[in-house]
């Protein structure tokens, strides 16, 4: 098993005609992922190889069993896609996406709880269950399939974990990334839930970053809530206060968010933090 | 993005927002006209985008037009955290019978945008969160559902008493939120909120910070920009589609993404050294970028290696590799080039480097070892 999403889940691909989106579909299709179906206003008929081209997400809905959406819509116009996503009540919206106006994501965030659905991101990486789907941007061949569930807010990050995972010969169940912006659909808590209730996740490695209150959150959730072992890692311990690092999300501000509070929590809450992503293979193996 | 008190308050008063009367010059001859025009009591204030200017001697109290000047002698030039004050903003002096603290900020963890309100102001509140939590009265704002006035009114009851005031911090609270909404603020502040007659309220100071990401749909807000809140090479990096911050170290850092440009600055202090910069190239993997990566790493007369770290996903390696070539042939480097590439096309980029007689690592932490001895 996986958690969110595995061989049986139907994708359609937001924003599926521009160069990120198609470039992507395609990856994901050679991925193994069931891509049902795009959407690109305005481009209603067309279609990309063997995938049919919709104008709007309902169009795409009236022809298809749509699971779940993956958006690569600019971010200007990212905001509204997810919009019309959540009108449609796509059950899983995924928003790779970089740089959407954190407001415009407050919102998204109440329709979704409102309708029940789910959101993982804005800008993140996707997820991958490897052998089953990807719904994302990440390179499929460094993944291994596997009973390790990995969750981070981070993308490139994810990879050098997953790496050294997969190095150890250490597959994964899902990897999910969920993003780097200050308003994300599904934390840390959330996905350390659906992780917990998979039979076939033995353990979880946890990659957060500065900013925020996430860590912290999710360290006492893992020691009040979770059977399951977990390793955690911090990025920006290095990072200056006050200073955006790239991440809209990772920024130390108003006292919060510092990588010192984040680790001591880990910590508190029995999780051994790596000091580098090539220590997560060695900690996890001893948790397991 | 952060703009100053004196342009934050020209945004309160297109809102309807009471704010004092003010002048803001950057040439000290210019203070005893201003402060004459408001009756010789005044008060200078360095405008800055760092915080703490009080305690650095950046506002002073002047008691006639003659002070006036002397002190915006005194504070225009003045060096506050690194930052050089430019511009001062003379007010009249308040009479100030009690301060109050007014914020309205984006609370990630509850997804609300939340009232803060205090009965003690000009206090620093991010030392009074941390030491006395319960002195912060919080009121969380649904951004889709507004705001509940009569509960707003119950809580600013609590802080302000009397009829009449809670009636204007009422009104002040809603177009703070009007603005924040339509503004796409990330923070709005006013302290001290001050209490300049027994039944008049005045935003005595004012801060506000706005999402990057919305610049684009405000057209005024992203003209208050102000250069000093970045540094040259930060300003020319985000020209070059970069991400990069300074710091104080020797080894200059290259690499795809921003979770893992933190760790491998994290890497190289673990092995002992220091990191002169944060620099994500970011997603697409121009060649171009790479280069104008290393030329900004290189205006830094510290450096002395400098790593370039890559795990390829949609960024390749061997767009990478051709960045990095096209950077050596038309740039004298002197200082080492440690290079770490894995993933998308790395057989390819590795061939391109190592024909140019590159070595290339594919373990970080020997890469950050080698980067550090060098």
């Amino acid at each position: 098993m996986s958690i969110l999403i595995d061989e049986n889940t139907n994708v359609l691909v937001q924003g599926i005609t521009g160069r990120d989106g198609s470039f992507h579909a395609r990856q994901m299709v050679k991925d193994g992922t069931n891509i049902v179906a795009g959407v690109t206003p305005g481009k209603s008929g067309q279609s990309l190889d063997d995938i049919p081209v919709y104008g709007s997400v309902r169009e795409a809905k009236g022809d298809h069993r749509i699971d779940a959406t993956v958006i690569f819509v600019p971010a200007k116009f990212a905001g509204a896609a997810v919009q019309e996503a959540i009108d449609a009540e796509v059950p899983l919206v995924i928003t790779i996406t970089e740089g959407v106006p954190v407001l415009e994501m407050l919102e998204a965030y109440n329709a979704v709880k409102k309708k029940g659905l789910r959101m993982i991101g804005p800008n993140c990486p996707g997820l991958i269950s490897p052998g089953k789907a990807k719904i994302g941007i990440m390179p499929y061949h460094i993944h291994l399939p596997g009973n390790i569930g990995v969750i981070s807010r981070s993308g490139t990050l994810t990879y050098e974990v997953v790496y050294n995972l997969t190095k150890h010969k250490m597959g994964q169940s899902t990897c999910i990334g969920i993003g780097g912006d200050p308003v994300i659909g599904t934390n840390f808590i959330d996905a350390l839930q659906l992780f917990e209730n998979d039979p076939d996740t033995a353990g979880v490695v946890v990659i957060g970053e500065i900013g925020g209150e996430d860590e912290e959150a999710a360290a006492e959730f893992i020691k009040t809530k979770m059977s399951k072992p977990a390793v955690g890692f911090i990025s920006g311990r290095t990072a200056p206060p006050g200073k955006r690092m790239g991440h809209a999300g990772a920024i130390i501000s108003g006292g919060k968010g510092t990588p010192d509070a984040k680790v001591k929590a880990f910590e508190a809450a029995g999780v051994p933090v790596a000091n580098k992503p090539d220590e997560i293979p060695d900690l996890l193996k001893k948790q397991l | 993005m952060k703009i100053h008190e004196y342009q934050a308050k020209e945004l309160f008063q297109q809102y309807g927002i009471p704010v004092q009367e003010q002048a803001v010059i950057s040439d000290a001859t210019k203070a005893r006209a201003a402060a004459e025009k408001m009756g010789g009591f005044v008060v200078v204030k360095a405008q800055v985008l760092v915080g703490g200017r009080g305690k650095a001697g950046g506002v002073k109290l002047a008691k006639n037009p003659d002070e006036a000047t002397e002190h915006a002698n005194a504070i225009l030039g003045m060096d506050i955290k690194g930052e050089t004050v430019e511009k001062v903003l003379i007010a009249p002096a308040a009479d100030i019978l009690k301060e109050y603290y007014l914020g309205l900020i984006m609370d990630r963890t509850s997804k609300k945008i939340v009232l803060m309100v205090t009965k003690e102001g000009g206090v620093d509140i991010e030392e009074l969160a941390v030491s006395d939590p319960d002195k912060i009265i919080k009121f969380p704002i649904d951004i889709s559902a507004g705001i509940d006035e009569s509960a707003l009114v119950e809580v600013l009851t609590e802080v302000f008493e009397k009829t009449a005031l809670v009636e204007q911090a009422t009104e002040t609270v809603k177009k703070l939120f009007t603005l924040f909404v339509e503004k796409d603020a990330s923070l709005v502040e006013i302290n001290p909120y001050a209490l300049v007659d027994e039944n008049t309220l005045s935003a005595l100071d004012a801060k506000i910070n706005f999402d990057d990401n919305a610049l684009y749909k405000h057209d005024d807000v992203d003209g208050m920009k102000n250069p000093e809140e970045w540094s040259r090479d930060e300003i020319d990096a985000k020209q070059f589609g970069l991400s990069f911050v300074s710091m104080d170290g020797d080894i200059g850092c290259i690499v795809n993404g921003a979770g893992l440009a933190m760790a491998t600055m994290d890497i190289v202090k673990l092995y002992g050294g220091q990191p002169a910069n944060f620099l994500d190239v970011g997603g697409s993997s121009n060649p171009e970028k790479v280069l104008n990566a290393i030329k900004i790493i290189l205006r830094n007369e510290k450096i002395r290696a400098i790593l370039i770290n890559i795990f390829g996903g949609i960024t390749r390696c061997d767009d990478i590799a051709r960045g990095i070539i096209m950077a050596t042939d038309q740039i004298d480097i002197t200082v080492p080039l440690v290079i770490r590439l894995v993933g998308t096309n790395q057989e390819e980029g590795r061939r391109l480097l190592e024909e140019k007689g590159f070595s290339v690592a594919d373990d970080l932490s020997e890469a950050v070892k080698t980067v550090v001895a060098s």
